[in-house]
């Protein structure tokens, strides 16, 4: 318990000591020594994990500690990634890349401080067992990421942090009407005055009253989904993803996201558990398919590299919604999904504020010959784009197959063939997007800057680092990892997937 | 089924129709206390409905029947109304299930057939102030009518619908605890539609005689002698029925009959201050503000009557 | 007794939120939205068939101060300080968004009557249910329809009003720690955004958010 607390107390405190520190470096390093701390602790919790107390508002679920891990290890990557880059936007004034306006940055103490009380919410939102403190998380995630959006100080930030401040407050808005709804549905099961807890409502959960369940599932869905980048409330993705600096959106794809799809996760849970899964699996099947059916569209005719990682990210949510909706192997696909997904999200996020640093532009059509400019990062823009459009050995490959498997196994024969063709879609479309941009002959004017920053280490080890991890996870999934997956996807459905089945999947089939 | 009662059932039409005009002289003493000034005595409509009796009446060649009928008709549709309104111990002297909407629709009547005498004169001037007239109307019938819908369901549930009489003799101070917010809220939105029909101010100025800020006014502008002592009076009457109708759902019925008519008096006479007072305190509301201000007084309605349908 | 106090409190909500809707100033419409909030800051006194318990005095004086006094003076000085259009434009005029509003209040009186609670949930007011839904799409509709930023976090407000309604309604004591996290993450909310309003009015010289529409596909 004192290990939980700790996850969560010591980011919060090393970002309000932040606040009030006032040497650039000593910040930075706070933020790198918060982070470590973090990771160790996480790396502890998976050497020793306590076990889930019937009545605490805090524990480690296999579920939680998957997330939290997501979130310490990308988060530990932003860190490192973050020193580098705060001492590039050290000058105090800036021109805008677009229209060429001068702007300011906003002051790096509140940059690092949000950054690490972004990282205590996220803590605090995979380490709760209490729906309301989840919601309480998830508001406080928002809330400190908002600064972080309007790094730089222009109007086109502003505008993307005015919507995703409005949307997503309006979206938690609605989960806390489906907090209540739940709590109506669990009041037949007079389990007490802390109704909210996960342990409990699953031991009772045939008791819950079914009708308010399925409302509060509805407005689960609809709310944290807001947060989770589903469509059609996914409005204020691209804006804030691309509009916000290249290691805050790294962990806004890999780590937040997955922290509000954990939202909906817990309810759908219960609502199998209570028998109304029927209720809930097609729901998340449609919106799942709705999502990747959009970010396809609007990929088609992307112009900015930003963008189109976070099209590439609501895609995504739209898979990992997907594959739980289908249920059966398919949860364990969804969660392996979200593992390799984070990885190369986040790894392609800081490769692209490589190229931006490098380009000066955001445009796709103004970038070429990334491979002769800068080698390491043409080649982990290549290795990246093949990484998150599920190409083998990637990783994503094998949970994006699982998926395909999962709705074979449950006869959703249309739902598998719109997938297919939605992936081939996407494919297409970042091909059409990427491949352009790492080869030809780099255009002469626009590189002043190129030649001055060359590619520090900082710049590129943490994304080769992490796509080095969802290669690896794509030839091999360590007997830990697959264990802690398995416990996870158990939960959702009467009879455990071993890992063996998923081997299956992948030897060829008898002709 | 009509129900014609004794003699004594006629007293509240006779009430009407002596002491209309006093609460056109009690609201403009109102205003002159107020104001600080001494004012006309309150008996001077009186005065002015003899005086103008005794005129002769002037028609323009361009008028036709319309004109001439038009006074007449609306004097005669008031005063039918008249004889639909209940007053203090006495129901009113005619009263059927319906009977509300009867009201509603001879009201209706008259202010047609006085827009019509407006239009026929052939001025631009007067075709104005019919078309804002019949559009402040149309906004205040939902308040008239949704209003009256819920103090009817609350008083006499759902026997005997709509009979004015009915909901009159069930108004109680048992009714005050059981939905007195409902009343509260019909009384009001029924205020607000006395002011715009009767065209008191914020709806309109009585006293004005700028062109851009007359309704009313500027409708009966060619008539005179006789005709205009018609369309006076039959404003006055008009005042005085929805005064009533205001009263009559609101007050509660007391234990002795003169108790009762005092208590009823007194309070036509209280609401006809009350409008005194309200056009002393406040300026004419802008046109555009007028709908609003309507809209307001139905959602008041429709909120009374949502109340007592759920309740 | 202590059920139609409640009923009243109730009505005077509703009532600030038709009058919220038929406004045209924002300085009245935050003053409107001030007193919504001191009447839900008293509502849980008089909600309660249990009596008055110390949860239920920590949250009326919470709700009361920051919903009734913080808020209304915070966006008083956001709206001072960035000096912006006094006027609300919204999309829908002032008329047709009462009678929308009325229409919305009729619509949730007859999803309140199809709700079925389950029995061992008390329901306090017959009223709060329909209350609790008006606020919501309520609030939902001033955001959607008005164009200024101000006007949207007032929109939110009544939104948050709602499902804190929605929340005493059904007699649920979330355990005092959660409603305190709630109310705190609502303070930081609306103190985030009017720093975010303050931001677009130097940024933009208007706070009218149909002009913000640079970032699109």
């Amino acid at each position: 318990m004192s290990v939980l607390l700790a996850l969560i107390l010591t980011p919060a405190v090393a970002g309000c000591c932040v606040f009030a520190w006032n040497s650039r470096r000593g910040r930075r390093a706070i933020l790198l020594l918060a982070a470590t701390a973090h990771l160790s602790l996480t790396g502890w919790l998976w050497w020793q994990r306590p076990v889930v107390s019937p009545h605490g508002w805090l524990g480690v679920d296999a579920v939680g500690l998957l997330f939290l891990t997501i979130a310490s290890v990308l988060f530990f990557a932003a860190a490192v990634y973050s020193g580098g880059y705060l001492r590039d936007e050290q000058q105090s004034r800036h021109v805008d890349i677009e229209e060429g306006f001068l702007f300011f940055n906003e002051p790096e103490a509140v940059f690092v401080g949000c950054l690490l009380m972004f990282l205590a919410a996220m803590t605090l939102v995979t380490l709760s067992q209490h729906f309301g403190l989840l919601w309480v998380g998830v508001e406080a995630t928002t809330l400190a990421t908002a600064p972080l959006i309007y790094f730089h100080r222009h109007h086109r930030s502003l505008e993307a942090t005015w919507k995703y401040l409005l949307i997503c407050s309006v979206g938690i808005a609605l989960a806390l009407l489906g907090n209540f709804l739940l709590a109506v549905a669990a009041s037949n099961a007079r389990t007490g005055h802390a109704a909210l807890i996960v342990y409990s409502l699953q031991q009772h959960a045939s008791q819950l009253h079914g009708p308010w369940l399925k409302v509060a599932f509805l407005f689960f869905l609809v709310g944290y989904g807001t947060k989770m980048g589903l469509a059609p409330m996914h409005t204020w993705l691209p804006d804030a993803h691309s509009e916000s600096p290249s290691p805050v959106s790294a962990l806004l794809s890999g780590a937040l996201l997955n922290c509000a799809f954990l939202g909906i996760l817990r309810l759908h849970q219960l609502c199998v558990a209570a028998g109304h899964g029927d209720f809930s699996r097609p729901l998340l099947i449609l919106f799942g398919l709705v999502s990747v059916l959009v970010a396809a569209v609007f990929l088609l005719r992307q112009a900015d590299f930003k963008r189109m990682l976070a099209y590439s990210s609501v895609e995504h949510m739209g898979i990992l919604a997907l594959g739980v909706g289908l249920g059966g192997v398919g949860v364990f696909g969804s969660l392996l999904h979200a593992v390799n997904h984070s990885l190369t999200k986040a790894a392609l996020f800081l490769v692209a504020g490589n190229i931006l640093a490098a380009y000066a532009t955001k445009s796709t059509r103004d970038v070429r010959g990334i491979r002769q400019v800068l080698p390491i990062t043409g080649v982990l823009w290549l290795a990246g784009f093949l990484a998150i459009t599920g190409s083998p050995p990637f990783g994503m490959f094998l949970s994006e197959f699982t998926i395909l498997k999962a709705a074979l196994d449950q006869q959703h024969y249309v739902v598998a063939v719109l997938y297919l063709i939605l992936l081939g879609l996407i494919f297409i479309a970042m091909a059409n997007l990427v491949l352009p941009m790492t080869q030809g002959e780099a255009l002469n004017g626009g590189q002043p800057q190129t030649q001055k920053r060359g590619e520090p280490l900082w710049s590129i080890g943490p994304s080769a680092a992490l796509l080095a991890l969802t290669l690896t996870l794509g030839l091999w999934i360590p007997t830990w990892l697959g264990n802690v997956l398995d416990e996870a996807a158990g939960g959702f459905q009467a009879v455990a997937t071993p890992i063996a089945t998923v081997a299956t999947a992948l030897e060829p089939l008898p002709r | 089924m009509f129900e014609l009662a004794g003699l004594s059932g006629i007293l509240p039409a006779v009430f009407a129709l002596l002491f209309a005009p006093l609460l056109l002289g009690l609201i403009n003493r109102t205003k002159a206390v107020v104001g600080g000034r001494c004012g006309p005595p309150m008996l001077q409509p009186y005065h002015d409905l003899r005086k103008l009796l005794g005129k002769g009446a002037v028609y323009s060649r361009t008028t036709s029947w319309v004109f001439r009928a038009g006074p007449i008709v609306t004097l005669a549709a008031t005063v039918a109304a008249a004889l639909l309104v209940p007053l203090g111990p006495w129901g009113a002297p005619f009263h059927f299930a319906g009977d509300l909407v009867l009201f509603a629709y001879l009201l209706g009547l008259a202010r047609f057939f006085t827009v019509a005498a407006a239009l026929d004169a052939g001025s631009s001037f007067e075709g104005m102030g019919g078309s804002r007239e019949v559009f402040f109307a149309t906004l205040a019938e939902p308040p008239l009518l949704l209003g009256l819908v819920a103090v009817a369901k609350a008083s006499v549930g759902n026997a005997n619908w709509f009979d004015l009489t009915g909901m009159h003799q069930h108004v109680s101070g048992a009714l005050w605890q059981d939905a007195g917010l409902v009343l509260l809220f019909v009384a009001v939105a029924l205020f607000l539609v006395l002011l715009a029909e009767c065209s008191r101010i914020p709806v309109d100025d009585p006293n004005t005689h700028l062109e851009l800020t007359m309704i009313h006014e500027v409708m009966v502008l060619d008539h005179s002698g006789p005709d205009f002592a018609f369309i006076l009076y039959g404003a006055a009457l008009k005042l005085w029925l929805l005064s009533a109708l205001i009263v009559s759902v609101v007050v509660p019925r007391m234990s002795q009959p003169w108790l009762d008519l005092a208590v009823s008096l007194g309070s036509v006479l209280a609401l006809a201050v009350v409008v005194g007072v309200v056009e002393s305190s406040m300026a004419r509301l802008r046109l555009v503000r007028v709908p609003q201000l309507l809209v307001g007084a139905g959602v008041l309605a429709v909120l009374a009557l949502v109340l007592e349908a759920h309740t | 007794m202590p059920s139609s106090i409640s009923e009243f409190i109730l009505v005077v909500v509703m009532l600030t939120n038709l009058a919220l809707l038929g406004m045209s100033r924002i300085r009245t419409s935050i003053r409107t939205v001030a007193i919504q909030g001191m009447m839900l800051g008293l509502l849980p006194l008089f909600i309660s068939g249990h009596g008055l318990t110390l949860p239920l005095l920590v949250i009326a004086v919470g709700s009361f101060a920051l919903k009734g006094i913080v808020f209304p003076w915070w966006l008083m000085r956001t709206l001072q300080a960035a000096n912006a259009q006094r006027e609300v434009s919204p999309v829908v005029g002032p008329s047709a968004s009462t009678a929308l509003g009325a229409l919305l209040i009729v619509f949730s009186f007859w999803l309140g009557s199809r709700f079925e609670l389950p029995p061992t949930v008390p329901l306090v007011s017959r009223l709060a249910l329909p209350v609790a839904v008006a606020l919501l799409l309520s609030g939902l509709f001033v955001i959607v329809t008005r164009r200024q930023a101000l006007m949207q976090v007032l929109g939110y407000l009544v939104l948050e009003n709602g499902v804190f309604v929605f929340g005493l309604a059904l007699a649920h004591q979330e355990p005092l720690l959660v409603e305190m996290g709630i109310l705190l993450d609502v303070f930081v909310a609306v103190f985030v955004m009017g720093i975010a309003v303050f931001h677009i009015a130097r940024e933009f010289d208007h706070i009218d958010v149909e002009k913000l529409s640079e970032l699109r596909d």
